[in-house]
């Protein structure tokens, strides 16, 4: 597909939003689109730029997942797949975030994020600053732990019991 | 005569006051997970006032198995078993958007034959999955006839899956490199005597459906969701179709050569339940459209790319060949290192887009493996599409969101 020429537009475009929102462009020749690190700080208003601009149109949210690496300062790599349905074009922007930092959450330009979020925060951890509705999705609320980090044991910590009690599910 | 009026409340007793306005009480019902028209384990809480839906909250997470940790765990051509247990109603399309991500880390081209077969399939096992989609739907609706007919023919399709992988529901059939093995004697005559029959079949759900008075009824504006609310709860696939935009994987990032058939991608206008039903039947003569081009243009040659170090050697120079059984054990034993890097592939499942973020670090197993199911944000969009409505809709609206709860929770 292409190189980082071919998202000249966007990067200028991302740049807008404030002149060190772009941290770094990583070339990616697996995937042909490189990958945009973005500060965590300016990811809502750079997925704002990208949705509204008429010349960018990424209007679909494909796709928001987190990659763990402990052995980084910033262990966390929140993953933002954007799709431009009129241009045919994918975009990967990524944000680092280390062990309780928050990311803001993206909810409120994307509401496909609402739920990718919560699993994110659900098997990872990773808090969403401002999410409206930040539970576990996939695992019972009590459960301790984030399973998709890479320092939990695949067998987990304990045997599950689950709902003792019938209020416990009400 | 005179008539004497008495008022009510003289013989029962003082009614209690109207309800007026919003002084009304709120019912809370719980739907689910064990309920038959939720396709699978979905719970939905819903708040209701009289019969509309006030508020509804659907709970998900009771098929969670950690799907995507467990990958992390096992070689790449193992991790297959897994993807096909996600979406159970389409195995051969996890497969093969798994085989694809794995692929484009590897650098790995699929021989024609290769890419052919697994277009046949992937095809195959949409109409199986539609099938299956217009059964439940319509007899979630009251349409019982439909569920006997879709299984009648969803059989012949299972029983097709069989004979290729020895599995109906979880073929792992399509692997890193290429397919398991090679098509059976004769399996390509009957694949075609499928096509000559199912064309009929399609008519008679037509003609049992399309101007049925109950069916219009119960799906024609019911469960409207904008083409601009799809985009941004990430609904994609036939719903998506539904509501007019054209977005088909097939079409816009081709993959095992679908650029070569000719197809059309159906699109609805009106955004409703009938419109999304609409648009998968017209699927279903589309996949037949490309399974007669498939048939007629197959090529002969090698299924498997030509790594041996990655895909396994034949039985029979297994037995015969010390190389070859030397690759076997490796391969089988350890697996196959692939190369560190990142890949993101995705591929038109029959519920949407279905794409497999795969990270590697160089080892014989997946650092990361992440699924983005198409039903997870079709689901997601069910809230928006319910609330304000009536609660007997709910349960078409969720038939016509064609959901698979395997996927959702992994």
């Amino acid at each position: 597909m292409a190189d980082a020429a071919s998202i000249q537009t966007e990067l200028t475009k991302i740049r807008s939003a404030g002149s060190d929102a772009v941290q770094s462009v990583e070339e990616n020749p697996v995937m042909g689109t490189p990958w945009i690190t973005v500060k965590p700080r300016s990811i809502v208003s750079v997925l704002k730029i990208l949705r509204d601009d008429r010349a960018l149109d990424y209007k679909l949210l494909t796709d928001l997942t987190c990659l763990d690496r402990p052995e980084r300062e910033k262990r966390f790599g929140v993953v933002y797949i954007l799709y431009s349905v009129t241009h045919n074009k994918r975009l990967f922007l990524r944000v680092w975030v280390g062990e309780g930092e928050a990311v803001p959450t993206v909810s409120a330009v994307f509401p496909s994020a609402n739920w990718a979020e919560r699993e994110v925060y659900d098997l990872f951890g990773v808090i969403f600053e401002g999410h409206p509705d930040l539970r576990r999705i996939e695992l019972p609320d009590e459960w301790e732990g984030h399973p998709l980090r890479k320092d939990y044991p695949l067998i987990g910590r304990r045997p599950v019991i689950l709902y003792n009690d019938v209020k416990d599910i009400l | 005569m005179e008539t004497e009026t008495v008022t009510v409340s003289t013989v029962i007793g003082d009614l209690p006051a109207t309800p007026t306005g919003d002084a009304t009480e709120t019912l809370t019902l719980n739907m689910g997970p064990q309920h038959p028209s939720t396709h699978g384990v979905l719970r939905l809480v819903l708040e209701l006032d009289g019969e509309t839906v006030v508020r509804a909250e659907p709970h998900i997470g009771y098929l969670h198995t950690g799907m995507e940790k467990t990958m992390e765990n096992e070689a790449y051509q193992q991790a297959i078993t897994i993807t096909d247990r996600m979406d159970y109603l389409s195995g051969m399309n996890n497969n093969l958007g798994y085989c694809l991500a794995v692929e484009k880390l590897l650098g790995l081209e699929i021989p024609p034959r290769g890419n052919a077969i697994r277009v046949l399939m992937s095809e195959l096992q949409r109409i199986a999955s539609h099938l299956v989609w217009l059964g439940t739907h319509a007899v979630d609706i009251g349409a019982m006839t439909m569920f006997f007919y879709c299984f009648r023919e969803r059989e012949i399709l299972l029983n097709f899956f069989e004979e290729v992988s020895g599995a109906r529901l979880t073929p792992a059939y399509i692997r890193v490199g290429g397919v398991a093995m090679d098509l059976p004697i004769g399996f390509e005559e009957k694949v075609a005597q499928f096509l000559g029959l199912f064309p009929d079949r399609l008519d008679e759900y037509w003609t049992l459906l399309d101007e049925n008075p109950i069916w219009r009824d119960r799906t024609v504006d019911v469960g409207l969701l904008s083409a601009k609310d799809c985009l941004a709860y990430g609904v994609t696939g036939p719903v998506l179709r539904a509501s007019g935009v054209a977005y088909d994987v097939r079409k816009a990032m081709p993959y095992c050569g679908y650029e070569q058939y000719d197809f059309e991608v159906p699109v609805g206008q009106n955004c409703d339940v009938f419109d999304r039903y609409r648009v998968r039947m017209e699927e279903m003569r589309q996949s037949i459209r490309i399974l007669e081009q498939v048939l007629r243009t197959m090529p002969d040659g090698q299924t498997n790319a030509d790594d041996p170090k990655i895909v396994l050697p034949p039985k029979e120079r297994v037995f015969s060949d010390m190389e070859a059984l030397i690759h076997h054990f490796i391969l089988v034993t350890r697996g196959f290192p692939v190369p560190p890097g990142e890949a993101y592939a995705s591929i038109e499942s029959p519920k949407g887009e279905l794409g497999y973020y795969i990270v590697s670090d160089g080892s014989e197993k997946p650092y990361r493996v992440r699924v983005r199911p198409p039903s997870f944000y079709n689901l997601q969009s069910l809230p928006h599409i319910v609330t304000n409505n009536m609660v007997a809709d709910v349960v078409a609206v969720i038939g016509s969101l064609d959901i698979v709860l395997g996927e959702i929770d992994r």
